[in-house]
């Protein structure tokens, strides 16, 4: 990393006002001019320690801003995570039932779309039309300055939250539909049916609930991927969450955080992964066996 | 399917022959019509220094497809090689490189990029060669699975008793059984490297201007979105043309494995 042209102490270089020698000390103070390994491995053994040290850009302490974005981050996902399995559940239920029709055949449609789509330019789409084009909604940020209100909060989060649903669903559903339409081929369907029950309750209690397993593994694979920050996303609307620091990180060769967010974020895919086997043996107890 | 394989012969047809295709150079830049509309001359507008969207589109083709294509082969190449080994070799060797796997399944895939994309600050050769890099994963994972299974199989055991070596019996016997899932995963890296090169570009760590990549053009038509809109949509357009066609392509190829077997 340090191999960056710039570096944390360029900007001091081409100030006339710091002298060299002044330099020589915070690159000594800042610990810049020990090996790397050496600087890896302080690093590393203060993190696991709980010391995640100073950002290199404002001097504060890396927990503390990446902690102040956790919460705006933490709201984008969970609303975001909602919308987006109460639309994939749906559709992809459906479409696996009625397979081949024209609802399975635009959902395939639309979801290749939403899979094959960036979603930053999914962002600037939505900007140019809600929000340049029509006025309905403001293009970026979390909250107009100034101003505490619950539904000038809701309608930033609405363009941001929609683009990631979008993504998210197009994958789910595609994916659901797959395992819907093989547990729809098993004998117990045909079982369950000749008993008696009403195809809705076979559908919805018993081959959903073959069906769902590995939809929740891979929901929560995904939210961990999203905990680290909807980096594009973020970054597109201004959104003051973990991903738009990273951005801004990166600008400014902000080291310490930068570090600081990609091992949170390699923990945090780790340890939803550990959890998603937990969640899939709870609701298909063939996988616990 | 038929139409996605005619778009994607069009676009790779359209890219290679860009210099004959394009009505202007990309790079020629004529203030006296900056920022024009679609127009019959222009056909997708100019930007803000009156080049040719059109032409710089056709010219973005040529950085975009050959990232895709090509870092997917890198990372087809590294996943074919690792996967197979673990899935041939199998016990420990196999566990150390599939933890290994996991591991960097692990780290964000975007982010990492980015953070290497400054580091580096690297050529489009480069770029392939990163984006290959941090692709692997899916296909070692394929490889592996097929690999493993067919390790136990007759055919492998009569290979090695025919007096091939190992070396042959994975390039010879084995990946040609395994090319059909392989293709598979490979067209999905494909559609993945030209996602990841455009959001890089997009980020303005990927390629640099003034060379165009679909990305870059986003990238710049961010800042005028208010007056310009049509400067973000003709690159965004062609990035989900391509991306669709090749998804598309890489599902009909799944479907027809799953209708085989």
């Amino acid at each position: 990393m340090h191999a960056a042209p710039g570096g944390p102490l360029a900007i001091y270089l081409t100030n006339p006002n710091v002298r060299p020698e002044d330099i020589e000390r915070l690159r000594r103070a800042l610990g810049l001019d020990r090996p790397l390994w050496q600087q890896y491995w302080s690093w590393l053994a203060g993190f696991l320690r709980g010391d995640w040290g100073y950002s290199f850009s404002d001097g504060r302490t890396v927990a503390s801003r990446i902690l102040e974005r956790v919460p705006a981050t933490l709201e984008l996902v969970g609303v975001s995570l909602a919308c987006a399995v109460a639309l994939a559940v749906p559709v992809g239920i459906w479409s696996a039932v009625r397979r081949g029709r024209w609802f399975d055949r635009a959902a395939t449609i639309a979801s290749m779309g939403g899979i094959s789509l960036p979603a930053f330019w999914l962002g600037l789409l939505l900007q140019v039309v809600f929000a340049i084009g029509l006025g309905w909604l403001p293009s970026s940020g979390r909250a107009t300055p100034g101003l505490n209100d619950f539904a000038d909060h809701l309608r930033h989060l609405v363009m941001p939250a929609s683009v990631l649903a979008v993504v998210l669903a197009s994958g789910w559903s595609r994916y659901l539909r797959g395992s819907m339409i093989d547990a729809l081929r098993q004998p117990f369907v045909v079982a369950t049916q000749a008993r008696g029950v009403p195809p809705a309750r076979v559908v919805l209690r018993h081959v959903l609930r073959n069906a769902l397993g590995p939809l929740v593994a891979m929901v929560t694979v995904d939210a961990a991927l999203l905990v680290s920050g909807a980096v594009v996303t973020e970054s597109v609307f201004a959104w003051p969450g973990l991903g738009s620091l990273f951005t801004e990180a990166l600008a400014r060769r902000d080291y310490t955080v930068l570090m600081a967010l990609l091992m949170l974020s390699s923990a945090a895919v780790i340890l939803f992964n550990i959890a998603a086997d937990v969640v899939h043996a709870a609701i298909d107890p063939r996988v616990a066996a | 399917m038929r139409l996605a394989a005619v778009v994607l012969a069009c676009l790779i047809a359209a890219a290679a022959a860009a210099p004959v295709v394009a009505p202007y150079a990309p790079d020629r830049i004529d203030l006296s019509i900056r920022r024009e509309p679609p127009s019959a001359t222009h056909w997708f507008g100019t930007d803000e220094l009156g080049r040719d969207v059109f032409a710089r589109v056709l010219y973005g083709a040529r950085v975009s497809l050959a990232v895709g294509l090509l870092s997917a082969v890198v990372a087809g190449a590294s996943g074919i090689a690792i996967g197979g080994v673990a899935g041939y070799a199998g016990g420990a060797v196999d566990a150390v490189l599939m933890r290994a796997t996991d591991g960097f399944l692990s780290v964000p895939r975007l982010p990492l990029l980015m953070i290497a994309a400054v580091v580096l600050q690297p050529s489009v050769p480069l770029l392939i060669v990163l984006i290959g890099l941090a692709g692997w994963m899916e296909t070692a994972r394929v490889v592996r699975a097929e690999f493993g299974a067919m390790r136990e199989l007759g055919f492998v055991e009569s290979a090695r008793a025919a007096g091939a070596g190992h070396v042959r019996v994975l390039t010879h016997h084995l990946l040609p059984n395994a090319a059909p899932a392989v293709a598979v995963s490979l067209t999905l890296a494909v559609a993945r490297g030209i996602l990841l090169e455009s959001a890089l570009s997009f980020f303005g760590v990927g390629v640099q201007p003034p060379q165009a990549s679909w990305g870059n053009m986003l990238y710049q038509a961010q800042a005028t979105l208010a007056t310009e809109p049509w400067l973000a949509i003709a690159p965004g357009v062609f990035i989900v043309m391509t991306t669709v066609a090749v998804n598309v392509a890489g599902d009909h190829l799944a479907s027809r494995r799953s209708s085989e077997r």
